[in-house]
């Protein structure tokens, strides 16, 4: 296919898109509805990703302008150049299954939740998610960016009855606005005077912008920017919005529509802005080690599934922005071959985690159909009812983890490599912040490996804890399909790396006085960082992998014993084994617990009752331990309760009266006039 | 081809030494506390005996408990053979560097703490849950370490860093290789359940961890799982003798430097054995909530010694 094609592709992916809403909202059956919706998203997802390939192959961007739409912003611009093409296939490349997932998981809402608004909305979100990474100019961007945190809103009201699904909504949605708000401000402060905001414009603009105001926009944009990202302190929303919505949602949310924010970083700290100074770096490391560490402590103390995976994304997230920092901080000290390889690596685990995390999402998805719960306490024994989905959740496990041969560990050696280059320079700020990236990176992973443990332990093996685990049922083959999917695309990006590594170098080779050539990242299957000596190959380590395997298999088979008998659990000599002595997924966690009560700071409660006769007889033990998150207690709550306290009293001016609602809006245009007209006069 | 021998023989020599190695730790444990103790080969009769014996698996265990016995012997065998116990030049250097060896224990570790709790039993679950507390704490010791190493090597690949050492003595002996060392020993009593992070001679269940998780596993089963954590002992030992004093790895692939290699690394591993040995018949075990305490000893050394190698450029 060739470079011409681009533009009808295109089209058929909006075109796809909006019919799939169109359809969806069409009078259909219910079973139809379904199929109609998620064939459009698939439609557009695969256009979505042939196109990107297209653009990234041909090395040449597509351009599309349309004046006559939004003409007072300079038109509707789109422009997909290599970053862009980029973040368009991670979300083609998990929309695709998600979107398949969907027609088997949304067949239990029929009849209690509109089934043609959720459809319509889930094309449109795909719709506006493509639409970002092509925006070309500053009104574009916002309009879509808008849209797609609106369309998002709707998708988490789904289950609109919930007490806890309004108010994730409302968080979210509030959230969502102050970052637009900063963003707002970070692209208004860049357009020039007498210049239009087109992204070109932009670039130039910022060129011979004063260094402080450089300063104020990327700090702006990474706020922004790092709202919708899950950056700690702003993350509080994406524990509670992504595991509201329908776990197809969900894994949209968490595993592509995070991404975006570090698409709107990149593209306006790497892209628009250039060179900086080497705090920008220094400021995002810190930040996302910072992210890195809260996210999995809190994720590993988490009971509910969703929420667990939710509290992952934000320590996914923190180890981008390591690599996204070490990125732009050796792009300001000039290292061009190391500033690659980090950016490389950043990128490389962006789509990991869009895989595996999105596969993650998709298997508690089927959890909770199977069972009703997710609470994991009440789960237990599914491997061997949902052995499918108990398969595919194990490899994103280990994916997730970091674990050889899958893909979280190739992207997490690269970004332990990235780190590496730091010894050659002598900038005071490098050390230190080296030094935080690099034990926060290895406190993660180990952290991490235990939290997916705890995850695929508690909910897939031993005994069920509920009866519900125990009449589980497994899937429908559409979720069935979309899970295998995600789980040989995990292996396949671990396996392929030698092969994905020089296409990342090459996407962020050109920006911000890189080379246009990426240094040489792999030397046939080996992965060779610039630089340092290091190497890896992650498909020999799988064959070593899979010959030892297979050689342990044989030599037991051929020279050892073949007698297996089943038997009892040992119990000590107490017969029968019930699901109570079974370790929990509270008790699994109450080492690491008490290890970092300090962060937790747990309230406990223990109601032991015992029998009136003698206090030696305890007839019930009612332990219960809340975990409040540190930020919500001591930022967010005096914040909310302030911002109540005014709103209280601004509701004076709220007669009800829609006569004194038109006066208020004549007064502000006349300010507004007054304030532009003193302004230019 | 002639390297290739080299890797096979280094592979299979590691797999034989392994069990003997564990044999002569017990062995002068019990010399030290004036028992006589049973002979060092006493844990290759123990494997014979143990692939002999059929399995008894749970009724409530899963696929995933006939599974794991293959991937932890795998995977510990894999990162075996990317240490270099004998030679620097070796094919396999580049295929991976002391972090995949890290993340292929990891592998192991996952693999036996998800074995540990599919049977149900309430011994599996302490046991895999105080695994993998240990682990996690553990992990950002050895990767700080590593960091470390590489700082002064330049490379996080094993043959380099010995090749580095070997070429500038002076280096074993700055403080950030001295701080890792110290830093990665710690680490090496934890992730070996050695004294007096884990007792690998009990079988008092509210005091073990790595008994407690592979309880449910007997037969052919257990003797990978033992076979496996012995190889994962050895090459610890390894790790640390062939790392930090390098001296004795053959650098080329000649009979009498791989004699050399050889017989340097029985005296390092002999060594080892002994320091871990008395430090076992002196200490007793901490109670599990000191073990963290241990562990953020071994960090704060892992990151002054990163911190010394920055200074030290």
């Amino acid at each position: 296919m060739t470079a011409e094609t681009a533009p009808l592709l295109c089209l058929l992916m909006v075109a796809a898109y909006l019919a799939g809403a169109a359809g969806a909202l069409a009078p259909l059956g219910p079973r139809l509805t379904r199929i109609v919706a998620a064939a459009g998203a698939i439609g557009g997802a695969v256009a979505g990703t042939v196109l990107a390939t297209v653009v990234l192959v041909g090395g040449r961007p597509l351009v599309v302008t349309v004046p006559a739409l939004l003409s007072v912003g300079g038109g509707l611009a789109l422009r997909l150049d290599g970053l862009g093409a980029f973040f368009l296939i991670l979300v083609g490349v998990v929309a695709a299954p998600a979107a398949l997932y969907g027609v088997g998981y949304t067949a239990a809402y029929q009849g209690r939740y509109s089934l043609r608004w959720l459809g319509a909305m889930l094309n449109l979100f795909l719709l506006t998610m493509s639409l970002v990474v092509l925006a070309d100019n500053a009104l574009t961007f916002l309009l879509t960016w808008e849209a797609m945190s609106l369309t998002s809103y709707f998708l988490v009201m789904t289950e609109h009855e919930r007490a806890d699904t309004v108010a994730a909504g409302s968080w979210y949605l509030a959230m969502t606005h102050v970052g637009l708000a900063l963003i707002l401000t970070a692209f208004v402060l860049l357009i020039p005077p007498d210049g239009g905001a087109s992204f070109a414009e932009l670039r130039g603009a910022a060129a011979t912008a004063s260094p402080a105001l450089r300063g104020l926009v990327f700090v702006l944009a990474v706020l922004g920017f790092g709202g919708k990202a899950g950056l700690v302190p702003l993350h509080v929303w994406l524990p509670r919005a992504h595991p509201a919505a329908p776990s197809h949602v969900s894994a949209l949310m968490s595993g592509v529509m995070v991404k975006l924010g570090v698409y709107g970083i990149l593209r306006l700290a790497l892209d628009l802005l250039g060179v900086g100074p080497a705090w920008w770096g220094a400021l995002l490391i810190g930040l996302g080690a910072a992210s890195a560490l809260i996210g999995v402590l809190y994720a590993l103390m988490e009971d509910d599934l969703k929420r667990l995976l939710a509290y992952s994304t934000v320590e996914n997230v923190g180890l981008v922005f390591i690599g996204v920092g070490a990125g732009l901080l050796f792009v300001s000290l000039r290292e061009p071959a190391a500033a690659v390889l980090a950016l490389a690596a950043a990128l490389y685990h962006a789509v990991n985690h869009g895989v595996f995390k999105g596969l993650l999402f998709l298997g508690a998805g089927s959890v909770a159909h199977a069972t009703g719960s997710r609470d994991m306490n009440r789960l237990g024994g599914l491997i061997r009812t949902l052995p499918w989905t108990a398969a595919c959740f194990l490899v994103g496990a280990l994916s997730i983890g970091g674990l050889p041969p899958f893909n979280g560990f190739v992207s997490e050696w690269l970004l332990f490599q990235s780190l590496l280059p730091a010894i050659g320079s002598t900038a005071p700020l490098v050390a230190p912040v080296m030094t935080l990236a690099v034990g926060a990176l290895a406190l993660t992973a180990g952290l991490a490996a235990a939290a997916f443990v705890k995850a695929f332990g508690i909910t897939f093996l031993a005994l069920p804890r509920s009866a519900e685990a125990g009449a589980a049922h497994e899937a429908p083959l559409t979720m069935r399909l979309a899970m295998v999917i995600l789980a040989v695309l995990c292996a396949l990006l671990g396996l392929g790396a030698a092969l994905i590594l020089p296409v990342l170098g090459g996407i962020v080779a050109g920006h911000a006085g890189l080379p246009r050539l990426a240094p040489p990242l792999t030397a046939g299957p080996l992965l060779l960082p610039p630089g340092g000596a290091a190497s890896m190959s992650p498909s020999l380590v799988a064959i070593g992998l899979l010959l030892a395997m297979g050689g342990a298999w044989l030599a037991v088979r051929l020279l050892a014993a073949r007698g297996l008998r089943v038997g009892e659990t040992w119990g000590c000599g107490r017969l029968g084994q019930t699901p109570r002595m079974e370790y929990t997924s509270t008790a699994y966690a109450e080492p690491l617990r008490r290890v970092f009560a300090e962060l937790y700071r747990p309230t406990e409660d223990l109601a032991i009752e015992v029998h009136p006769e003698s206090r030696y007889f305890v007839q019930s033990i009612a332990y219960r331990s809340e975990i409040v998150p540190w930020f919500e207690r001591y930022l967010y709550a005096p914040l909310v309760g302030r911002i109540a306290a005014w709103a209280a009293r601004a509701r004076v001016i709220q007669s009800g009266s829609a006569h004194a609602y038109l006066a208020y809006l004549v007064v502000a245009l006349l300010a507004l006039l007054a304030i532009s007209l003193a302004w230019s006069g | 081809m002639e390297s290739w021998a080299i890797e096979v023989a280094q592979a299979a020599l590691v797999l034989g030494l392994a069990p003997g190695l564990v044999g002569v730790v017990r062995w002068l444990k019990a010399r030290l506390q004036s028992r006589r103790g049973a002979p060092p080969w006493q844990p290759y009769y123990e494997l014979r005996k143990l692939f002999g014996k059929e399995v008894v698996v749970s009724r409530n265990a899963s696929w995933l408990f006939r599974l794991a016995p293959y991937v932890v012997f795998a995977s510990t065998a894999a990162a075996a053979c990317l240490v270099p116990a004998l030679a620097v030049e070796r094919p396999l250097d580049g295929v991976g560097d002391l972090l995949v060896v890290v993340y292929l224990l990891l592998l192991a570790t996952v693999f036996l703490a998800l074995a540990g709790l599919d049977p149900g039993s309430a011994f599996g679950g302490m046991g895999s849950s105080r695994e993998m507390t240990v682990a996690a704490l553990a992990e950002p010791t050895v990767a700080l370490a590593i960091f470390a190493l590489a700082l002064s090597a330049g490379s996080t690949n094993l043959g380099q860093i010995v090749a580095r050492t070997l070429g500038d003595p002076a280096a074993a002996l700055s403080p950030g290789h001295l701080l890792a060392f110290a830093a990665l020993f710690i680490v090496m009593l934890a992730e070996s359940g050695r004294l007096p992070v884990d007792n690998p001679g009990t079988h008092l269940e509210l005091t073990m961890i790595h008994e407690a998780m592979v309880l449910e596993y007997s037969g052919r089963y257990l003797a990978l799982i033992e076979w496996a954590a012995a190889l994962k002992l050895l090459l610890f030992f390894a790790l640390l003798g062939n790392l930090f004093v390098p001296w004795g790895v053959a650098v080329a692939a000649e009979p009498g430097a791989l004699a050399l290699a050889l017989a340097s690394l029985v005296v390092k591993l002999a060594v080892i054995a002994i320091v871990v040995a008395l430090l076992e018949t002196r200490v007793a075990k901490l109670r599990l909530f000191r073990v963290p305490e241990l562990l953020s000893v071994s960090f704060v050394l892992a990151l002054l010694a990163v911190t010394s190698s920055f200074l030290a450029r």
